[in-house]
């Protein structure tokens, strides 16, 4: 029992999870309307992604800026199964070709592209949800991490990535439904997803999603795994000598971050009821790095915690003082990174232990240096602050 | 391609060159502070593209003033905007190394999210000030009307101009860089910061200069810009992204590599614009440039840089 404990970061981290478990399984859904549980349940779907940057970023020290192409992709793979299944023949016949996407027959379509025909199947579009964002993170880590590259530019080029996936599916307009995205999803496998009871069960579904989450994010850093992608972080070089392939361990994390974020996106398609590019370009990537970077990017809850704090933040300031979110977005993430850089998570791990001194903090050194192998690949020396 | 003669495939190549030129020109003039920024100093400053907005802004402001004092200050405003342009960005980016990014040198990950965040900030700033409409300078006679080669062929001034302000910023660059004492303590301070500090070279003040300068490249840039374009809050991120890979792609500390890359990528996306669509064409180029830097991470050209 000690010992299944401890995988999970001790009993500490085990309470972490059950509380959060509490609130938002419990609390939440008490004291909130649906129409709000389903907005938390969207902002929960950001908590996937920030949860997967903890360990590629935080502990790989690989910044991908490019995690809305998983979300994108894992959104859009259920999208199309769920477009597909409210494109029958009978619910289309007023389209010149009746039984495909409405979008389709909008730009003159007139039969289902190649690549949308697998998923009219369901347990393929699981499969894909999972499959085809891995296999282009893999494809993408591969490429990069056998040829050293890090860093600095593996988040220029994963940036370049989202725009590009952002262009190509606003141009695409009648193979991917354009700027608008794919809307107007009804049924999953008959079972109507827009009704009351099912917002209510889909919101479950996300949280014990995202639980199992998280319970494989501590898994991983508590791991020997962990560690390693700790030592990786901090001196590459060393950890290669020592007979490990830096390589591989990178490709892993990086894969598991966009599975994780593809898993975000589906449940984002199912609770919000459509999937647009606006959530795969380079300015979504970015802020989900700020949701991880606010809430702790070394904590897999404190990083879910600020996806899910950021977000709600948005929608709340952006409706009310829409001029002023921006700067706040702003300023939070410069002060951020300049003067937490461990966010939420380690401000309450440092007033926590001052509370209880008797306790040995748990936190990690707040002095780590994430990014000794990019700054010798950006061509530049060492340099202390002033 | 058959529907073409040879005449008009070679006029449809100069006009779609010429435009490219134009992007290649934007590209290059935005590359060319990234360059020295990011290639010598290794830090990513995301909100260079709100830095050439600002450059852009100040130059309405002055030929809106110019317009107020008639129309022989309205010939002549041009090379103020510029000298102001190049003052307001070069003070702003000086005040933001100086708070800002020497506390992160160590970290180039978070300057990249940090100037990310002030880019946010400005660009709701510029929307306050100016508004969320674009805004257009009012162009001086000199500037209006084309230059026809041939029949076919028709090669609109501001474009020209845009192309000598470039080539000038460019060899006068090239010329600090590499033939003055200042490029000599940047260079220096780039391969070996230790030596240069115990050679006596102040490489706090050296970043300084460096981060500051390129900010004031970026606001020349952005005066030139209004000659084409309008300017909106947004404008400059538009091209952030695909400047960011013209300097990773010419080799980030190279500025001949930059040039190249600039060229290469702006050509090829113009070009191809005119057989596909605007988009494809854009996908197209990223694209492949995306799977070369996959190949050849060092870029075009490697620079000799002790690592």
């Amino acid at each position: 029992m000690q010992r299944l404990t401890k995988a999970f970061g001790g009993t500490s981290g085990l309470i972490q999870i059950a509380v959060i478990a509490a609130i938002l399984m419990i609390v939440l859904p008490a004291t909130t309307e649906i129409f709000r549980l389903n907005l938390f349940g969207k902002y929960l779907t950001y908590a996937f992604v920030a949860v997967g940057l903890v360990l590629c970023w935080g502990y790989g020290g690989i910044l991908s800026l490019g995690q809305g192409v998983f979300f994108g992709l894992g959104g859009y793979c259920m999208a199309m199964f769920l477009k597909l299944e409210a494109s029958t023949p009978e619910a289309t016949k007023i389209q010149t070709t009746p039984g495909i996407p409405d979008f389709m027959d909008w730009n003159q379509l007139t039969e289902l592209p190649w690549f949308w025909e697998p998923f009219h199947s369901f347990a393929f579009t699981v499969f894909a949800v999972v499959a085809v964002p891995a296999f282009f993170a893999w494809l993408i880590g591969y490429a990069m991490f056998k040829r050293r590259v890090g860093g600095v530019y593996f988040a220029i080029i994963t940036q370049a990535i989202a725009v590009i996936l952002t262009i190509l599916i606003v141009g695409q307009q009648g193979y991917t439904g354009g700027i608008n995205g794919i809307t107007d999803l009804r049924t999953l496998l008959g079972w109507d997803i827009r009704t009351d009871g099912a917002k209510y069960v889909l919101y479950y579904a996300c949280c014990i999603a995202l639980l199992l989450c998280l319970l494989a994010g501590k898994f991983i850093i508590n791991s020997r795994f962990g560690r390693l992608l700790i030592a990786m972080r901090d001196q590459e070089d060393r950890v290669r000598f020592s007979g490990y392939d830096v390589a591989n361990m990178k490709v892993f994390v990086f894969v598991m971050a966009s599975v994780f974020a593809a898993i975000g996106g589906a449940f984002f398609t199912l609770q919000v009821g459509f999937m647009s590019p606006t959530f795969i370009g380079a300015v979504a990537s970015i802020e989900m790095v700020v949701f991880c970077a606010v809430g702790g990017r070394l904590s897999v809850v404190g990083a879910a915690c600020g996806a899910f704090i950021v977000s709600w933040a948005k929608t709340s300031l952006s409706d009310s003082f829409p001029q002023i979110w921006p700067v706040v977005m702003g300023a939070l993430f410069i002060g951020v990174v300049m003067f937490f850089p461990r966010g939420l998570a380690g401000l309450v791990s440092d007033y926590g232990s001052k509370l209880m001194p008797g306790r040995k903090s748990r936190s990690k050194p707040s002095t780590h240096k994430p990014d000794t192998a990019s700054r010798s690949a950006a061509g530049t020396t060492p340099q202390e602050p002033a | 391609m058959g529907d073409f003669t040879a005449q008009e495939l070679t006029a449809i190549f100069v006009m779609q060159g010429f435009s490219g030129l134009s992007l290649f020109c934007v590209f290059l003039l935005m590359a060319l502070g990234l360059a020295i920024i990011f290639g010598q100093m290794g830090v990513i400053n995301m909100a260079h593209g709100e830095f050439l907005t600002l450059g852009a802004y100040i130059t309405y402001l002055v030929s809106y003033q110019a317009a107020e004092w008639g129309a022989t200050a309205l010939t002549w405003y041009f090379p103020v905007a510029i000298v102001a342009a190049f003052i307001g960005t070069f003070a702003l980016g000086y005040l933001v190394e100086r708070f800002m990014i020497r506390y992160l040198y160590n970290r180039p990950l978070d300057t990249l999210l940090a100037t990310w965040g002030l880019g946010l900030i400005l660009q709701q700033v510029f929307r306050s000030i100016f508004g969320p409409r674009e805004k257009t300078v009012t162009m001086p006679d000199w500037l209006l009307g084309s230059y026809r080669a041939t029949d076919m062929i028709d090669i609109p001034l501001n474009g020209l101009f845009i192309l000598v302000i470039t080539l000038v910023l460019t060899l006068a660059l090239f010329a600090l860089l590499y033939r003055s004492r200042w490029g000599i303590k940047v260079r220096a301070t780039t391969q070996n910061r230790g030596m240069a500090n115990a050679a006596g070279i102040n490489t706090d003040r050296v970043d300084r200069m460096t981060f500051a300068l390129g900010c004031g490249i970026a606001g020349v840039a952005g005066a030139a810009f209004t000659t084409i374009a309008s300017t909106g809050p947004t404008t400059g991120s538009l091209y952030i992204v695909d400047t960011f890979l013209v300097v990773v792609f010419g080799g980030a500390a190279s500025l001949l590599g930059t040039v190249v890359s600039a060229f290469g990528i702006a050509q090829s996306q113009s070009i191809l614009s005119f057989f596909w669509s605007g988009s494809m064409a854009k996908v197209f180029t990223l694209l492949t440039v995306v799977v070369i830097l996959m190949l050849r991470p060092q870029g075009l050209f490697a620079s000799k840089v002790r690592r």
